[in-house]
């Protein structure tokens, strides 16, 4: 399988203790625009995406029933947010 | 008590780098090469596969594809590793804040009286390389020992990936048979000096009277003999710890030889501008000046002068080191690249020795009137105010960033 690495539209939950959870991702598929809804966060660390390349926090989310990752490449207080997409 | 040290070193950072952003990249031979369109683009670093065929680090870009027709060259590119030194630095800092950087891929990192926290230095050894392999997906290598020479000397033996314990109890067996030149301290000059007595290990040094080496190698006979001997006391300094700068220099590979000394002031007036800055930066006036001047046979001469008085002004800067220039140079090669630094630098408020038929008025006026140009400069941009004579064909690319690296040499002693 190969992955590229596709820069996504996120909307975040801020809370007031200030911990960010991604609600939903915007990505292109098949030339299309989908929004999809994040059904659970499961994990989140800093990780290396051995597929794609780079670092970020990795949030392992699930989508669809589906586990995937999305990390966000944050730094210096900024970032955008990625996810490793298959190609065929 | 034995301190516990560890010397942390990233494996061939910059190829690494490019191989870990772009994985279509891995299992390939890589190198990272300066400007491939200008004509003094060189290999800055190489990854294994490269390093298979022969290609050198400091290769001229053809030379290496020479060597290795499917090599892969790519630019460098230096924000994304310096984004990762520092993310690097972090995970390191979780565990002391004795965090000392020598250069931009490697470390010292002191974590002596942490082991009911993190275990032997061994154990965190293990730790921080599964680290840095799960969060930036980058391979280093560690050694671990109760000094930083020998600490640097253990990572240097296993590479990649690994960890190298230089212990306490048995040091001697592991880097008295090692060659000297391997050692912290040892350059290519000091190597040759250490030939002429016939010393070729590390073993061979620490059995040598320092009072021998000393007619050649001043008081570092000394510090050599005792690093080589597991004496070495220096510290590792904490993490926030800023080196002072000892000089600031500007540099530039121009896009065509110089053949006159017109081009040379010209371009020395450029780079002074630069170096000026930086001395108004830091608040530092220099004490000499020193110029690097490479030909076009790639043959680098290097002179400096002391200044009668330290100096904040950009064009007084010029005027020395175009004096030293000269003085200096025979134009037996047209020039590739010129280099101006301020040295010996000193504190803008220091107080100096005026001298009676100096006119210091006038270097005064002439420092607040660099200051005024340093501040337009960097408000309105390089070319807002500009030398008259530089409107000329430079021969140089004035926009080009030159990247300084970062330097932990001057703490060694
Ligand atoms: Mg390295």
């Amino acid at each position: 399988m190969k992955w590229e690495k596709q820069y996504v539209t996120v909307k975040l939950r801020h809370d007031k203790d200030g911990n960010i959870r991604p609600i939903s991702v915007t990505l292109v598929e098949a030339g299309e625009e989908q929004t999809f809804e994040i059904d659970r966060l499961k994990q989140r660390c800093r990780a290396a995406s051995t597929r794609v390349g780079g670092t970020g926090i990795r949030y392992t989310v699930m989508i669809n029933g589906k586990e995937t990752y999305l990390f966000h490449e944050f730094f210096e207080n900024e970032g955008r947010w990625f996810m490793e997409m298959p190609v065929c | 008590m034995d301190r516990t040290i560890l010397h942390i070193d990233m494996n061939n950072f910059y190829a690494s780098m490019e191989c870990m952003l772009d994985p279509s990249l891995r299992g390939k031979p890589v190198a990272v090469c300066g400007r491939t369109e200008e004509r003094h683009g060189i290999v800055l670093a190489k990854n294994y596969e490269a390093k298979a065929y022969g290609v050198k680090t400091g290769d001229v870009n053809w030379e290496a594809r020479q060597k290795c027709p499917d090599l892969v060259m790519v630019p460098p590119h230096y924000e994304e590793y310096i984004k990762y030194s520092k993310l690097a630095r972090q995970i390191y800092a979780d565990y002391s804040d004795q965090v000392e950087p020598f250069g931009m891929d490697e470390v010292w990192l002191d974590a002596s009286g942490t082991s009911r926290l993190f275990g032997t230095g061994e154990q965190l050894a293990d730790e921080i390389r599964e680290r840095v392999k799960f969060e930036l997906g980058l391979t280093v290598s560690v050694g671990v020992s109760f000094n930083k020479v020998f600490a640097k000397l253990g990572s240097d033996l296993k590479k990649p990936d690994a960890t190298t314990v230089v212990p306490p109890e048995s040091w001697r067996d592991i880097v008295w048979p090692l060659p000297v030149e391997d050692m912290l301290g040892v350059g290519r000059s000091t190597k040759k000096v250490m030939e002429r007595y016939n010393i070729k290990t590390i073993g061979d040094l620490a059995n040598t009277d320092p009072n021998i080496l000393a007619y050649r190698l001043k008081s570092r006979a000394w510090q050599l003999v005792a690093f080589a001997n597991g004496n070495d006391h220096s510290v590792v300094l904490h993490k926030d710890y800023v080196v002072p700068a000892k000089s600031v220099g500007h540099g530039i590979t121009t896009l065509q030889d110089l053949e006159t000394d017109q081009e040379v002031w010209n371009v020395m007036l450029e780079l002074v501008q630069e170096v000026n800055r930086k001395l108004v930066e830091y608040k530092k006036k220099a004490g000499g000046v020193a110029i690097y001047i490479r030909d076009n046979e790639l043959y680098t001469k290097q002179w400096q002068h002391k200044l009668e008085l330290p100096i904040q002004a950009a064009l007084s800067l010029a005027r020395e080191a175009f004096t030293l220039f000269k003085r200096s140079y025979t134009w037996r090669h047209p020039i590739r690249s010129v280099t101006v630094s301020a040295i010996a630098l000193s504190e803008e408020s220091d107080p100096v020795q005026r001298t009676l038929f100096a006119d210091n008025d006038r270097d005064e006026k002439l420092a607040k009137l660099d200051q005024t140009i340093c501040w337009i400069r960097e408000r309105f941009g390089k070319d807002a105010v500009r030398s008259a004579s530089l409107l000329c064909d430079l021969k140089m690319d004035t926009n080009r960033v030159e990247l300084q690296m970062p330097s932990g040499l001057t703490t060694m002693g």
